[in-house]
């Protein structure tokens, strides 16, 4: 292919803009008010499997946005009420045949709403693009128990490498547990539900909730978060939103402990969220959904290279 | 060698696993929603040949390695090393029997051949896909019989056992393809 021209056809193209037009009517129509945040903002997430991209301004260094969470947030605690945003994000080094460093996600917020509540919205959503109409709810447990006979919440280390060894899975240089669970959700869980359709799953390890709320499950501690996935594709990922300011600095203090123990850089904390959780982010639920892969799966194809204008290598 | 991160991982790049050299073949990234992002790997080892898939951490990285493919001219054997001159250089390369493995029975005099150098030694031997050789021994030809049907063994001066058809005679050169060890033409004349 020449290097001017565009990684998707036009057929392409103009689905990409007709389910630009849907998704912006499917909430608009649900009255979710859409905004708009910055791009560039002055602080960074402090999640350690996340890398921004840095730009130097007049006004010192900004990071583009990995999503508008942080942003919207403060909306939320504004009075916004439910919201929406459309727009690209930015993850530095996350490139591949499902990865783009820039992409287009759809996030959204509804107050006093669960994860449960935001789950049907989703299936909603993918139900009008995808034409799906079946959908099955999953826990993390359930799903590893499944395919790889381990228990998730009292598995050893040991037991997850063999398990990884068991499913053939020859990995180079050391795993803590959480990897393990990473490394089987990529190479046996995602493979394993391609033909499941639309699949939730729910109840992730307290360590793997990120800014979801912590709830009680069978007598084990998880996180109220979900990720969904259609044909074995993670589409989506959505929480019930932790809104305790003294909880999230302890979460991204956690993250910053990480990092430096893994020598990256360790990132300032969003101190104006923290002040728009102090002041009181609503009890809501959010979700962002990858609008490229979603694309991607309405046009039958296996790369996201193929409905955007220009990937990355060519951008 | 400098070492590379799995972003840096693209087909062709050299590098050591387990101290040995390998060659990448693919390199698929692959993350959770949430969590550590990891990139299957296809390797081959360069001197067994054999083709790994191995699993790295995202921004993991391998020692780069000392590998360089050259065209060099087989000039000899003394029954434990095979040696091999640069002709641009004239320097001299001795293989030893694991480099030249299956080569061995294609080495003709004055032809080149391409040399996997590890760390300045030859670590493989790679025949030119095609390669004229004379045939050495066979049974006699049957003239006239250029027909199709029919194939019989006939041995190479480099040793190479092939079958031909049956109008071939010792004393002709043929080409083969090396990759099948195939009869292919009986050789133009130069």
């Amino acid at each position: 292919m020449s290097e001017w021209e565009p990684s998707a056809g036009i057929y392409d193209l103009r689905a990409r803009a007709a389910m630009l037009s849907e998704v912006r009517a499917f909430l608009s129509s649900r009255n979710v008010l859409e905004v708009d945040t910055p791009l560039l903002g002055q602080f960074a997430i402090t999640d350690p499997n996340t890398e921004l991209f840095e730009v130097a301004t007049p006004d010192g260094a900004r990071f583009l946005q990995s999503s508008p969470e942080y942003a919207m947030k403060r909306l939320l605690a504004s009075g916004s009420g439910d919201i929406f945003q459309l727009g690209k994000v930015f993850r530095s080094g996350e490139h591949g045949g499902r990865h783009n460093p820039e992409f287009v996600m759809l996030e959204w917020y509804r107050v006093d709403w669960t994860h449960y509540q935001l789950m049907r919205e989703v299936a909603e959503l993918i139900a009008q693009t995808l034409r799906l109409s079946t959908w099955q709810i999953w826990s993390f447990e359930a799903l590893l128990d499944h395919f790889c006979q381990i228990n998730l919440h009292d598995a050893t280390e040991l037991e997850l490498k063999v398990a990884a060894e068991n499913a053939g899975i020859d990995v180079v240089g050391d795993l803590d547990k959480l990897d393990y669970l990473d490394l089987l959700m990529t190479h046996v869980v995602e493979p394993g539900i391609a033909s499941w359709g639309l699949v939730f799953i729910v109840d992730f390890l307290e360590q793997q909730a990120a800014l979801s709320r912590i709830i009680e499950r069978g007598g084990n501690s998880v996180a109220a978060r979900f990720e969904a996935y259609v044909h074995g594709v993670e589409l989506a990922n959505g929480y019930w939103e932790e809104s305790d300011a003294d909880v999230l600095v302890g979460r991204f203090e956690a993250d910053n402990g990480l990092r430096a123990s893994r020598g990256q850089p360790v990132r300032e904390i969003d101190q104006r969220l923290i002040s728009a959780s102090r002041a009181g982010v609503p009890n809501c639920a959010g979700v962002a959904v990858g609008f490229d892969r979603l694309l991607m799966l309405v046009q039958g194809h296996s790369e996201l290279a193929q409905v955007m204008p220009f990937s990355w290598p060519l951008a | 060698m400098p070492n590379f991160s799995t972003n840096e991982f693209k087909p062709g790049l050299k590098v050591m696993l387990d101290n040995e050299p390998c060659s990448i073949l693919e390199n698929e990234y692959v993350k959770p929603g949430k969590g550590q992002a990891f990139n299957r790997v296809k390797l081959r080892n360069l001197r067994s040949g054999r083709v790994l898939e191995k699993t790295f951490k995202s921004g993991d990285s391998l020692e780069g390695a000392d590998v360089l493919d050259i065209d060099l001219e087989y000039s000899y054997t003394d029954g434990e090393f095979w040696y091999f001159m640069d002709p641009n250089t004239f320097e001299q390369h001795s293989a030893d029997k694991a480099a030249v493995a299956d080569a061995e029975k294609w080495l003709k005099e004055q032809e080149k051949f391409e040399v996997t150098l590890f760390n300045g030694s030859p670590l493989t031997v790679t025949p030119p896909n095609f390669i004229e050789l004379e045939i050495t021994e066979t049974d006699p030809g049957l003239k006239g019989d250029t027909a199709q049907g029919g194939s019989k063994p006939a041995t190479l001066s480099t040793g190479a056992v092939v079958r031909v058809p049956l109008f071939l005679s010792e004393g002709e050169v043929i080409r083969v393809d090396t990759r099948s060890g195939e009869y292919v033409s009986r050789a133009s004349k130069g």
